[in-house]
């Protein structure tokens, strides 16, 4: 039974490592030769890693773990506690629902996939901000999922070479 | 889900509508101290490597014009020294409380805020250091921004150019109060409600007022560069260009005004050393 155990938590560490690396796309500054608007261009890469978690080990990666990586996000971005939270687990939900399909799914099938979920959780922060009265409707904030939906074939295949190459599951 | 989501909406009330979350937010913050950390790298290994690769004449020019510049300095300090015991003196005679020199304490910027909207940077000193929420942020040119929330090693910092911030300030030619609100772009800033006849013009420099008592007062914020009297609208339309450098300061100054410095025996000792 102990090593049972053992082999079904193997590698664990590649996962939070993904994340953090994420987390540190997420923040890293522009250049300060590049003007601050192409900021609107930084695709959501938490939010990609968390779908692909999500597709490969449903049974591990959840919406428990989504809201934790959203509270992080949160304090990482300063937003309000529990607004990325929320659009992580909605995000998490809507890839649990789908990830018999998508494993069928061509990659680029997947990239629609990942362009409606990206512009949700968008959506959703928006909604939530725009509530508590911090921001403005903004359309530029949708080619965060544009730029999402491109990458996901290469974010998808590196963490597929990373999962396999470090026999995570 | 239907736990983890009304347990999420709670919370964004509770941290929207109360300061009671301040503590845990502070709590996480630490724990992603080191993605903030390692953000900062590339960037900083960047310019490391340009000096390493600046030439030595360069260098030596740079160095000159730093020595003439301390120079400089280091003489209007000794007259502002004459001036503030001078003032205080004056300040004296008429009755009200001695001016003490402000104290402050030297960060570095370690990030900012991907979202381009959102004009906030965070800064590598924190709680732990004896920063406050609300402390004025400066540079070497003039205000950059207010404390908005802490952690231990970390604060994060709202710039005078955010759309959510404003800034009471004087007119420092004809000392005309008005309010300096941020517009989202980093060189400018909205002055709201000037009267058509008011005297203000372009080029005019405008400091904190002081009122409201959360920046000190005197500080440049930014020169006028605009003045429109447009007929058709109550007020006068006019912007201003910030002082400090916004989004190109490395190196800011926590500023400890005397009250504060007063109730935290702490920051005097890490002020007088910056």
């Amino acid at each position: 039974m102990e090593a049972v155990a053992d082999t079904r938590t193997n590698g664990l560490w590649v996962i939070a490592v993904t994340f953090v690396a994420a987390m540190v796309l997420a923040i890293i500054p522009l250049p300060d030769f590049v003007p601050a608007t192409l900021g609107y261009l930084r695709p959501e890469w938490i939010v990609l890693v968390l779908i692909y978690w999500v597709i490969a080990l449903p049974q591990r990666i959840g919406i428990a773990i989504a809201w934790c990586v959203g509270l992080l996000s949160d304090v990482l971005l300063g937003s309000l506690l529990g607004q990325h939270a929320v659009a992580f687990i909605v995000v998490a939900y809507i890839a649990t629902s789908l990830y018999q399909r998508l494993r069928m799914f061509s990659v680029w099938q997947q990239s629609m996939i990942v362009f409606a979920t990206v512009g949700l959780n968008q959506l959703i922060n928006f909604w939530i901000e725009s509530i508590a009265g911090l921001t403005e409707w903004n359309i530029w904030y949708l080619l965060a999922s544009v730029m999402s939906a491109l990458l996901w074939p290469w974010v998808f295949l590196l963490l597929r070479y990373l999962r396999r190459r470090f026999d995570v599951n | 889900m239907l736990g983890f989501c009304i347990l999420s909406f709670a919370l964004i009330m509770v941290d929207h509508l109360s300061g009671y979350l301040d503590d845990i937010r502070a709590g996480l913050t630490i724990v992603v101290t080191p993605v903030l950390v390692a953000a900062d790298i590339p960037g900083r290994e960047a310019r490391e490597i340009r000096e390493i690769f600046s030439s030595r004449n360069e260098m030596r020019n740079y160095i000159e014009i730093l020595e003439q510049e301390r120079t400089l300095l280091k003489a209007k300090t000794e007259k502002m020294a004459a001036l503030t015991a001078e003032n205080n003196r004056l300040r004296d005679l008429l009755g009200s409380a001695a001016k003490l020199q402000d104290n402050v304490l030297v960060a570095e910027l370690i990030g900012v805020d991907p979202d381009p909207e959102k004009h906030e940077i965070i800064i590598d000193k924190g709680s732990g250091d004896g920063v406050f929420v609300g402390q004025p942020l400066l540079d070497a040119q003039g205000l950059m921004g207010q404390v908005i929330s802490l952690s231990y090693f970390t604060s994060r910092v709202l710039l005078i150019s955010d759309h959510s911030h404003s800034v009471p300030v004087q007119v420092s030619r004809s000392n005309l109060r008005l309010i300096a609100q941020g517009t989202g772009v980093t060189n400018q800033l909205e002055l709201m409600h000037v009267q058509d006849t008011a005297d203000i013009r372009p080029g005019d420099l405008l400091v904190s007022s002081g009122l409201g008592n959360r920046f000190p007062v005197g500080y440049p914020v930014g020169v006028v560069n605009k003045v429109e009297h447009d007929p058709g609208r109550p007020f006068a339309l006019v912007t201003a260009v910030p002082s400090a450098l916004l989004d190109r300061s490395r190196h800011v100054l926590l500023v400890f005004t005397e009250e504060k410095l007063a109730r935290t025996p702490e920051a005097r000792r890490n002020g007088s050393g910056g």
